[in-house]
């Protein structure tokens, strides 16, 4: 089954306003936001043709997005679940207990670090400092940051995102529209 | 409760919205420094004795006054909004916020550089901090703020945020410079300089998200009188995240020259140390800067009270001080582990490390393991010289800072704690029963 990558006509129109706000001649510059804008339209992953459609739209090789997008740790190179759970495990929130949340939503959702569960619903990833340290442990879905999270919040917390089945990305299609300018 | 410049209103509903930001003084400092000479601006942010609030602690007018202006070629002002230092989260909380207070410091900033495009980076994760700002941004060009012919000044600046990809290393100015043009961030060797070749080739002024949003009061009051706030050449205010055991973690911006203690265990920041337990070490700027024993960060080794500024942090070198940093400050309490917390960041700066320098990227990953063979139990006596040596052959030799950060937390726990290594060498069952976090199962309600 073969699939076609090409980005609904509203995500190309901001793709356009994005490459629009560099240079002439620098449209590389929007490869970052637009890879985000990838990961929002095709399944919450970049496969290698989603890759080279972003260089097409830029004009670059393939190449060059390849290996942008695999030094960055926010870009899926292969297929995550509908929400990746990311913890953070660093410092602050370790000290506060992130190496308990992570054990439990291993044990409860009876994966390992770096798995997706069988129905493809989540894949739990551990991430470092979210610049949220004030209200540790952190745990961040899509574009949402859960503070101050405990088990019994994390057992909520995955309660409710498995009943309402969305798939959750960093950059929320709820915002396409937004940034006119 | 110090001077508030930065957040006094920041408990204001609505004061994301342009029309509230207004009615509480927005926009004020635009309208002056429109009526100024970009070269005066210049002079006041001089004058103010601002320092880069980004972690070096740069003076912000001298960086301003090495802009090269070769004719003909745009300049660029670049935002440092990369916020990912561990422990340190004053950058988010300002721009979720105050976001027109970010952009009013940018626009008044470019107009001083002579810059007609500027850019925001962020950090991939807030993406939900970039909608919020690309908000902001839209009231402004609406209201004529941005755009051409400003407040019909003649003066035109276009601003954009760009969010980047998930990257520690992004935060290195020479790194996102790389990043915002669609690339690795793969930090540049210096110089050139940004300010002679940054974005594209251009001259480009790479600042923090704090630092600009202090040209806004310090436009509105005038460089003179922010320069009086403050001690000695730590002039104005910082905005300190404070985390860890403490009784209220949050973003707090005080005045320069407060000390430690009064910071620490006043209920009016930090609240002192949580249940009461007993203070045993304090990272006090960030993950990269030296940690500092109980004592040593409340009073210097002169026996002075120690104050939250660049100069008393640091008093006693890298001996018995520290740095402010980015003013990220992490406090550990009794039945913290600083072996432990040092595997946690020494894993970090490996994570992180860019790969470019072999000392870097090597040093910090055999840290990482000599390290963890300690916490695991399996650490041989001669390890902590291993590490010391290790460090060592990192700080100062490598392309960019990344390096230096990485080997600091390292030196420093051996220089404060080598007793506690040698406890967990000499006895390894020991490390099994250390609490060294709180059990989030037993955690008491959380502070808000
Ligand atoms: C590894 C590394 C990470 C950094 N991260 C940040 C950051 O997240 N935010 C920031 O403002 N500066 C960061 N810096 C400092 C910047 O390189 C630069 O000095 C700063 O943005 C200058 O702005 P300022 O003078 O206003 O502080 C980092 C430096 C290094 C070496
Ligand atoms: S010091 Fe580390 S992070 Fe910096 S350039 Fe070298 S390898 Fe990269
Ligand atoms: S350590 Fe988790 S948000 Fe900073």
């Amino acid at each position: 089954m073969s699939k076609e990558y090409k980005f609904s006509d509203e995500t190309l129109a901001l793709a356009q306003r994005i490459i629009k706000r560099y240079p002439e001649g620098k449209q590389k510059s929007a490869l970052l936001p637009l890879l985000h804008l990838a990961q929002m339209e095709f399944d919450g992953w970049l496969s290698a043709p989603a890759m080279d459609y972003v260089a097409s739209l830029l004009k670059i090789q393939p190449i060059e997005v390849y290996e942008v997008a695999s030094f960055y740790t926010m870009f899926n190179l292969k297929p995550a679940g509908k929400c990746l759970i990311e913890v953070c495990r660093t410092g602050p929130c370790w000290l506060l207990g992130a190496e308990d949340i992570v054990k439990h939503i291993e044990k409860k959702l009876n994966i390992k670090e770096g798995e997706t569960t069988p129905d493809g619903m989540f894949t739990l990833k551990t991430v470092e400092c979210l610049a949220a340290c004030g209200t540790a442990p952190i745990i961040q879905v899509g574009e949402t940051y859960h503070e101050n999270m405990t088990c019994e919040k994390v057992d909520e917390m995955l309660n409710d995102y498995k009943s309402k089945g969305e798939r959750k990305t960093h950059f929320d299609k709820k915002h396409v529209n937004a940034n006119q300018h | 409760m110090g001077k508030q410049l930065l957040l006094e209103h920041v408990n204001v509903p609505g004061i994301e919205k342009l029309d509230v930001y207004r009615a509480h003084g927005g926009y004020k400092a635009l309208e002056k420094a429109l009526r100024m000479k970009p070269d005066a601006l210049v002079e006041e942010v001089k004058k103010s004795g601002l320092r880069g609030r980004g972690g070096a602690g740069f003076p912000t007018g001298m960086k301003w006054s090495f802009l090269a202006k070769p004719e003909g070629v745009p300049r660029h002002l670049v935002c440092n909004a990369d916020e990912s230092e561990p422990g340190t989260f004053k950058d988010r909380y300002l721009m979720s916020h105050l976001p027109h207070l970010l952009v009013e410091g940018m626009i008044v900033s470019s107009f001083a550089l002579g810059a007609n495009t500027s850019y925001i980076y962020i950090r991939g994760e807030l993406l939900y901090v970039y909608h919020i700002l690309e908000k902001a941004i839209a009231e402004a060009y609406a209201a004529g703020l941005l755009g051409k012919n400003i407040l019909g000044s003649g003066y035109d600046l276009d601003l954009y945020v760009q969010p980047g990809g998930g990257a520690y290393i992004c935060g290195e100015e020479t790194a996102l410079i790389e990043s915002l043009e669609g690339k690795r961030g793969n930090p540049r060797i210096k110089p050139p300089f940004p300010a002679v070749a940054g974005v594209w080739g251009r001259p480009t002024v790479v600042n923090n998200v704090e630092t600009i949003a202090a040209t806004v009061p310090i436009v509105n009051m005038g460089g003179e009188e922010y320069a009086k706030i403050g001690v000695g050449k730590s002039t104005g205010t910082k905005l300190i995240s404070a985390c860890g055991h403490i009784n209220k973690p949050g973003v707090y911006e005080i005045e320069l020259g407060l000390p430690v203690e009064e910071f620490l265990n006043s209920d009016q920041y930090c609240g002192g140390v949580k249940s009461g337990r007993k203070l045993k070490a304090v990272v006090a700027g960030g993950s990269s800067v030296p940690i500092l024993p109980a004592d040593l960060i409340l009073t210097t080794a002169k026996g002075e009270p120690r104050l939250m500024s660049y100069e008393s942090l640091a008093d006693g070198g890298f001996q018995t001080g520290t740095m402010l940093g980015s003013g990220g400050f992490i406090v550990l309490d009794e039945t913290a582990s600083v072996v432990k917390n040092l595997w946690n960041f020494t894993r970090f700066y490996h994570h992180e490390s860019c790969g470019q320098c072999s000392p870097c990227r090597e040093g910090t990953g055999w840290m990482e393991k000599v390290l963890h063979r300690i916490v695991e139990g399996h650490g041989k006596p001669e390890d902590i010289d291993l590490l010391w040596d290790i460090q060592s052959k990192i700080d100062g030799k490598t392309i960019c800072p990344l390096g230096d950060a990485a080997s600091w937390p390292v030196a420093s726990a051996i220089r404060h704690f080598r007793a506690e290594f040698e406890e967990y060498i000499k006895h390894p069952e020991k490390i099994k029963d250390v609490k060294h976090y709180y059990s989030v199962r037993n955690q008491t309600a959380p502070v808000a």
